[in-house]
C-alpha cells in the first residue's frame, strides 16, 4: 500500500507516479486530494491492483483500463470507463457524460446520477459483457448505438418515470434495465419495452447484489419494485437502408 | 416481377463458342455468379449479374470471353446519362440509399494533371540518383523548432528532447482499410510488404487480427467512434495510433459494416457478436470540440506512455486549414487529410460524388496556414485520396505534404480491377470479401511481392524526379512550390495552391 498526495500535482505527474508505484510492485494505491486530475488509471493493465481515490477526478477516469479495481470517494467528471476493457470502477458520488463509452468488458458502479450519452456504443463478445449500474437517474441518449452489455438505471432518488430522451437510439444489442418506467415517446424506434422475465431477474439479482455490497445497502428490497427492460428489435437495425 | 422492376444489364458477357474449351474456369472464378454451365458444359452468361471485374477474362486459358457494355442504347442524352436513369429506377424499386465503392469516378477537374514539375537544367543542376545519394527517408511525427547540439569528447550530442517519430524508408503509407472491408489475406499482404519496405500499413477501424501482431512496428492502428477492437493491447501493438474523424470518400459519414460480413474471425477481431452490424457513426460522442479531441489524443498518449505518435485523420472539406490548425494545436503528431477522390469499401453514391474537395487544394491550404501560424513543425502532413503514380506523389509533396497514403493504388497492385462492388462482399479477386472460397485466391506470398515492387518502383521514380528537379533530399521538396507550374488553372486556384502559371 502506498499513499500519494495529489495536491498541486498535474495529471501527467500523478499518472506517472501511479505507474511508478505499480512498477515498484505496489498492489494498493491510495490517492488523496485529487482535484480534477484527468486520465487516472488510463490504459493500465493489472488484474490485482486496487486504486482508492479521495477527491474529485477529472475526465477519462479508467479509460482503456484492463483489470484494475478503482474506488472513488467523490464525484467524477466525463468519460468514466471510456472504452473500458475489464476491471471495476466504483464511484461514491455522481459522474458526468459518456460513462462506459464503447466499453467491452468490466463493471462501472455509480452511486448517484450520471450525465448524457451513458453506455453508448457498449459492446460484448462472448464472456466479455460490460456492466454499468447507476444509482440515480441518467440523461438523454442513454445506451445509444449500444451493441451489447448491460445498463441498469435504479432511479433511487429520482422520479420513477425517466425524463431522459432518445433512450436506446440505434441500439442493436445488449439490455437496458430501468427501475420504474419510461414513456414510449422517449425511446428510440429501434428498441422495445419489455417486462423482465426470470432470466432478467437472475441477472439483476447478481448485479445488484454486488452493487449493494459496494455501497452498503441491501439490494433485495429493490427487486420487489417494478423493473422494465429495453431490448433491440434487431441486431441489424439499418439492414434495409440501402438500394445496392 | 413487373417490367417496371427490371433493370437492363450494365455489361454483356460474350463467350466465343469456337474458342471455349468448356473447362469451367470462368464459372468457378466469378464471385458474382454471372456465369453458369449447362448439362453439356456450355457456358451460359447471366448478363444482369456481371460487374466487369474481369476475373473470367484473366483466367480463361483460350481468351474466349469478352466483357463489353451491354449493347442496345437509350436515346442519346448528355444530361440524363444512363447511370442516373438506372439509379432512379433502383431507388424507385427499393426506396434506399444508393451505395458504391472504390472512390468517385466522376470527371471532376483533375488539378494534378494541370501541374507540371520543374526540370532545373543549368540553374540548379540536375542530380543523377544512380550515382549520387538521394535522401527519401522520412520521419512521421512532431519535429523540434530548432536543434541544439553539443560537441563533447569528439562527438556531437543532440540536446533536444524529441517527440516520438517513426522512420520510413519512403514517404508512402498503405492507406487505412479495415479487416472486414478487405480480407485477412489482403491485410497480411499489406503488413508483410510494409515490413519489407520499411514503411507502414494502417489497420483501419476494424481491430487488429492476431496474425498481424508480429508486424507491430509497421502498423498504424485506428481509433474511430465505434472503437472496434480497441483495447490496451491493440494500442500497444502498433507503431502509431490514428484517430479517424473523417474520410475523403464520405466526409461526415461513419462506417457501417453490414452484419452479413461479420463472420467468426471478423467478430473476434472487432470484439462483437457474429452477424451484428458494426456501426461507427461519424461523430465521436466523446468529442464535441477541439478540446475534447485534445483530450482523446492525450488519453491515447497516456495509455501508451507518450511512446508513439498519435495522428488524426480528417477529410478535405471547406475550411480544412482552420480545422487542421486546431488539430495541430490539440497536440496531434500527424494529420491525415483525405481528398474527395479517396476510396472506400462502401459509400453512399451521392456523398462520394458531391462532398469534399480535391486533395491538392487542401494540402496547399493546410501547409500554408500552418507555416503562417508557425506550427508547421508540430505535425507531419499526410496526403491521402487518389494518388495514382509517383508524379502525383511528388506534386503533392511539393504542395506541402510530408507523406502520401496509397489505398486504391495498392489494391490495384493486389489485383483489383475497380469494378466498384466492394460492398457486395463478392470480390472475385479475394480482396474486398470475407467469403472463404474467394479469400483463398489471394496468396499473401505472391501479393506482398507485388506491393513491394510497387513501392520500390515509386521510390525509384521519386528519386529520379527529385534528381531532375535538382533536389537531393526530400526535406527540400516538401512545400517547395517553386518547383511547380500550372497550366490553365484559374487565378483563384493558383492563389490557393501558391503556384505560378506555366511560363513564369
Amino acid at each position: 500500500m502506498i499513499n500519494i498526495n495529489a495536491l498541486n500535482m498535474d495529471s501527467r505527474e500523478l499518472n506517472k507516479k501511479i505507474k511508478e508505484s505499480i512498477e515498484e510492485g505496489h498492489k494498493e494505491i491510495n490517492i488523496i486530494n485529487v482535484l480534477g486530475q484527468r486520465f487516472i488509471g488510463n490504459g493500465i493493465q493489472n488484474k490485482d491492483l486496487k486504486i482508492t481515490i479521495n477527491g474529485t477526478v477529472g475526465n477519462d477516469l479508467g479509460m482503456f483500463m484492463d483489470g484494475v479495481d478503482i474506488e472513488l470517494f467523490g464525484n467524477a467528471q466525463d468519460g468514466v470507463g471510456n472504452t473500458l476493457n475489464s476491471g471495476t470502477i466504483c464511484v461514491h458520488g455522481r459522474a458526468g457524460d459518456v460513462v462506459g463509452y464503447a466499453a467491452r468488458g468490466g463493471k462501472i458502479f455509480i452511486e448517484k446520477d450520471v450525465g448524457y450519452r451513458v453506455g453508448i456504443h457498449m459492446k460484448e463478445f462472448k464472456k466479455n459483457v460490460p456492466t454499468v449500474v447507476v444509482g440515480g437517474s441518467a440523461g438523454s441518449f442513454l445506451g445509444e448505438y449500444m451493441a451489447g452489455g448491460i445498463l441498469v438505471i435504479l432511479n433511487l432518488d429520482s422520479p420513477k418515470i425517466m425524463k431522459a430522451d432518445a433512450i436506446g437510439t440505434g441500439m442493436h444489442g445488449g439490455k437496458i434495465y430501468i427501475r420504474g418506467d419510461v414513456n414510449a415517446n422517449n425511446i428510440g424506434k429501434e428498441v422495445v419495452i419489455l417486462d423482465i422475465d426470470d432470466d432478467d431477474y437472475k441477472i439483476l439479482t447478481s448485479i445488484l447484489g454486488e452493487y449493494g455490497k459496494r455501497f452498503n445497502f441491501n439490494s433485495e428490497d429493490l427487486l420487489k419494485d417494478k423493473f422494465i427492460k429495453l431490448k433491440a428489435i434487431s441486431h441489424r437495425p439499418y439492414g434495409n437502408l440501402y438500394a445496392y | 416481377m413487373s417490367v417496371l422492376d427490371k433493370l437492363l444489364p450494365e455489361f454483356f458477357i460474350k463467350v466465343d463458342r469456337d474458342l471455349c474449351i468448356k473447362c469451367g474456369q470462368c464459372v468457378n472464378n466469378c464471385g458474382f455468379s454471372a456465369l453458369l454451365q449447362d448439362k453439356d458444359k456450355n457456358v451460359k452468361p447471366i448478363h444482369e449479374k456481371c460487374v466487369a471485374c474481369q476475373r473470367c477474362m484473366f483466367v480463361c486459358p483460350t481468351r474466349a470471353i469478352q466483357i463489353m457494355k451491354f449493347p442496345g442504347t437509350q436515346k442519346h442524352n448528355d444530361y440524363w446519362n444512363p447511370e442516373y436513369i438506372s439509379n432512379i429506377k433502383k431507388q424507385a424499386n427499393t426506396g434506399g440509399i444508393l451505395l458504391t465503392a472504390a472512390g468517385t469516378d466522376k470527371l471532376h477537374p483533375i488539378i494534378f494533371d494541370r501541374l507540371f514539375l520543374d526540370a532545373c537544367q543549368v540553374t540548379n543542376p540536375s542530380i543523377d540518383p544512380l550515382r549520387e545519394p538521394m535522401e527519401i527517408i522520412s520521419y512521421l511525427g512532431e519535429k523540434p523548432i530548432d536543434i541544439a547540439i553539443e560537441f563533447k569528447d569528439n562527438s556531437y550530442i543532440l540536446k533536444n528532447k524529441l517527440k516520438p517519430n517513426i522512420k520510413l524508408s519512403s514517404p508512402i503509407i498503405f492507406a487505412a482499410m479495415s479487416y472486414g472491408a478487405i480480407s485477412l489475406n489482403a491485410h497480411k499482404s499489406l503488413a508483410r510488404a510494409a515490413r519489407e519496405c520499411g514503411i507502414l500499413m494502417n489497420t483501419g477501424e476494424g481491430g487488429l487480427h492476431k496474425d498481424l501482431y508480429e508486424y507491430a512496428d509497421n502498423i498504424i492502428v485506428q481509433v474511430a467512434s465505434g472503437r472496434f477492437g480497441v483495447d490496451p493491447d491493440y494500442l500497444k501493438r502498433a507503431a502509431a495510433i490514428e484517430i479517424k474523424v473523417g474520410q475523403g470518400a464520405k466526409p461526415g459519414i461513419g462506417g457501417h459494416l453490414p452484419g452479413y460480413k461479420v463472420d467468426d474471425e471478423v467478430s473476434s477481431t472487432r470484439m462483437i457478436p457474429k452477424g451484428t452490424d458494426a456501426l461507427s457513426p461519424a461523430p465521436h460522442h466523446d468529442i464535441y470540440s477541439i478540446e475534447d479531441l485534445a483530450q482523446l489524443i492525450t488519453s491515447l498518449k497516456e495509455a501508451t506512455d507518450y511512446s508513439k505518435p498519435v495522428g488524426v485523420k480528417i477529410a478535405a472539406v471547406h475550411n480544412v486549414a482552420a480545422i487542421a490548425s486546431g488539430v495541430a494545436r490539440a497536440d496531434a503528431d500527424y494529420i491525415v487529410i483525405d481528398g474527395f477522390r479517396g476510396g472506400t469499401g462502401a459509400a453512399p453514391t451521392m456523398i462520394r460524388d458531391h462532398i469534399g474537395i480535391p486533395i491538392e487544394l487542401a494540402i496547399a491550404a493546410v501547409d500554408d496556414r500552418l507555416r503562417k501560424e508557425k506550427i508547421r513543425n508540430k505535425v507531419s502532413i499526410v496526403a491521402a485520396g487518389g494518388i495514382r503514380h509517383a508524379a502525383d506523389m511528388t506534386k503533392i509533396l511539393a504542395l506541402g505534404a510530408d507523406f502520401v497514403t496509397i489505398g486504391t493504388a495498392s489494391l490495384i497492385a493486389m489485383g483489383c480491377t475497380l469494378c466498384q462492388k466492394c460492398y457486395t462482399g463478392n470480390c472475385s479477386w479475394g480482396i474486398a470479401t470475407q467469403r472463404p472460397d474467394l479469400v483463398d485466391r489471394l496468396n499473401p506470398d505472391e501479393v506482398s511481392k507485388k506491393l513491394v515492387n510497387l513501392i520500390r518502383g515509386w521510390s525509384l521514380e521519386l528519386k529520379e524526379i527529385m534528381g531532375a528537379l535538382g533536389i537531393n533530399a526530400i526535406e527540400s521538396l516538401i512545400g517547395n512550390r517553386e518547383r511547380l507550374r500550372a497550366l490553365e488553372l484559374s487565378k483563384e486556384t493558383l492563389d490557393v495552391l501558391g503556384v505560378k502559371p506555366a511560363g513564369r
